[in-house]
């Protein structure tokens, strides 16, 4: 690992002036920066160690202005806490789906939003890689891509978003908060992380030294607590990244769809909101004939990036499944195995 | 930065002179005290056998690093035993065989108390087994882990389950 200064500040303030320098990056619980640091993925110059700052690790209960979660909050304590799970049961259940015990103890909000593809050939240093370093080529086209992006991906990059978290996060109308020199500022979820385009080396809109200080949920995104779902294949059973994952939320009026969310996982360079599907499905009646239809059409530009053809055909299948599962109701209690495909589509109707 | 830094590890204040800032909880823990029953395996975040209670959690600390935890309160598999008397999950690893080679094993008994104290599992397997994924066991004393985690969590009662540990 390659060495840094190292500092601590006690204000948000400081913290940006001192993020705001050449070389510097944020440093929360580091599971995934100090890992990418040891692997020479990632060479800050220096740390700024943001854990001690104010305020961060709160979950506010806004009223009519939805939740409101504080960068530092750590993703088992959103997970459990029980107005936000009673609120918005898909992101819990996405949250429980992801890393392992450990790391959901330490990982932070903030950190998830902007944690790094896990992409081999980018945490191969010895690899071309137009994220890592710009330029440099994309040896996962060619490469062992069965697990690449048929969403969104370029010719220079067709790596993946990791996060179960941003999934149905996005699909509930997540709102990003943003702190930087030049004051706060917020933005959609939706519009948060960019496309690769010709520079897949640019994640997200933040500017050097800006922060993620909190994501907020609106108040509506509760109205589907009853029927929201997220649903994640792996490749295996627990402690895995999505090979393709989807959050559904439906609200029924008079048995009919009122209005239905979805977003993927696993399959774009972002968390992938499917808007025009959700369109299909508002006014319908729930069932497999127009969960199809919605399918269809979530993954109607889908293209292979690679050996990947296969995660088109599972990505309808899963979208189907999710929207079944968000119909049958959220579940009493979160199943043993969190987002599992591995469980039956009973779910007891228990908010509503 | 910070030349020193201070932790509370099994009880015991310490103030230990870390000289770098790239130093691993893991490797303090090892390195400079000595306390190598905490074992680094893929060192990655991606084993579980570095995993320790840290101010009442259990985290990998391969991914911890040391200065962003002055003043933490740890715990580690040395802090477990009083004198010659096993922690209850201790005693429940040996009586179900929850292990074979060993290596795994301090970071299964650490996680198990997180666990126990998270108090999500009850007495369901597959919970147990799910909170219990970021454990490796390459030996796969899976079966004997399950079964002394669901004993253990009997044994320590109800009342007690917030301060296992």
């Amino acid at each position: 690992m390659k060495t840094f200064d190292y500092v601590r500040p006690l204000t948000i303030r400081d913290a940006i002036a001192a993020a705001s320098e050449p070389g510097a990056a944020y440093l929360a619980a580091g599971t995934n920066l100090l890992d990418l640091m040891k692997g020479g993925v990632s060479r800050p110059d220096r740390l700024v160690d943001i854990t001690r700052l104010p305020d961060l690790d709160r979950i506010e209960d806004l009223g009519n202005d939805g939740m409101r979660i504080g960068a530092l909050v750590r993703n088992a304590d959103l997970a459990r806490n029980q107005a936000f799970a009673r609120h918005y049961p898909a992101v819990a259940e996405a949250l429980l789906s992801g890393a392992s015990a450990q790391l959901r103890n330490a990982a932070t909000v903030g950190g998830n939003l902007l944690q790094r593809t896990r992409c081999a050939y980018f945490y191969d240093v010895a690899s071309a890689c137009n994220k890592r370093d710009s330029g440099s080529g994309c040896d996962a086209r060619g490469g062992d891509n069965r697990l690449h992006a048929i969403l969104g991906w370029s010719e220079n990059c067709i790596a993946t978003h990791p996060s179960d978290f941003c999934v149905p996060l996005v699909a509930l109308d997540g709102v990003v908060e943003i702190e930087g020199k030049t004051g706060r500022r917020e933005i959609p979820l939706d519009s948060f992380h960019r496309l690769p385009g010709d520079t897949p080396q640019r994640e997200s809109v933040l500017e050097p030294g800006e922060m993620i200080i909190a994501v907020r949920l609106p108040a509506e995104a509760a109205h589907f607590a009853a029927h929201a779902r997220y649903l994640k294949v792996r490749e295996r059973t627990s402690y895995a990244f999505a090979v393709v994952s989807a959050a559904a939320a439906l609200r029924f009026e008079g048995g009919m769809i009122a209005e239905a969310r979805l977003a993927l996982g696993g399959v774009a360079p972002k968390p992938w909101r499917a808007r025009e599907a959700e369109q299909i499905l508002a006014g319908k009646p729930a069932g497999e004939p127009f969960f199809h239809r919605a399918a269809e059409v979530a993954l109607a530009a889908a293209k292979p990036s690679g050996d990947n053809g296969f995660k088109i055909e599972l990505a309808r299948r899963i979208v189907v499944r999710a929207l079944s599962l968000a119909a049958a109701g959220t579940p009493q209690r979160l199943p043993a195995l969190p987002a599992s495909p591995f469980a039956a589509i009973s779910g007891d109707a228990v908010h509503a | 930065m910070n030349p020193s830094m201070t932790l509370t590890v099994n009880g015991v204040k310490r103030t230990i002179e870390i000289g770098d800032p790239r130093l691993t909880l893991l490797d303090l823990l090892r390195e400079h005290l000595d306390l190598t029953g905490t074992k680094k395996g893929c060192d990655r975040g991606q084993c579980g056998a570095c995993t320790v209670i840290v101010d009442g959690r259990r985290i990998n600390s391969c991914l911890a690093l040391a200065i962003s935890h002055d003043g933490a309160d740890v715990l580690t598999i040395e802090g477990l035993a009083q004198g010659d008397r096993l922690h209850a999950v201790q005693e429940a690893f040996i009586t179900h065989d929850g292990l074979q080679c060993g290596f795994c094993t301090p970071g299964q008994i650490m996680s198990a108390i997180g666990l126990i104290q998270e108090g999500d599992a009850g007495d369901d397997p597959e919970r147990v087994r799910e909170g219990m994924s970021g454990n490796l066991c390459r030996c796969a004393a899976y079966q004997g882990i399950t079964a002394a985690v669901l004993d253990a969590q009997k044994a320590l009662a109800p009342a007690s389950r917030r301060k296992v540990a």
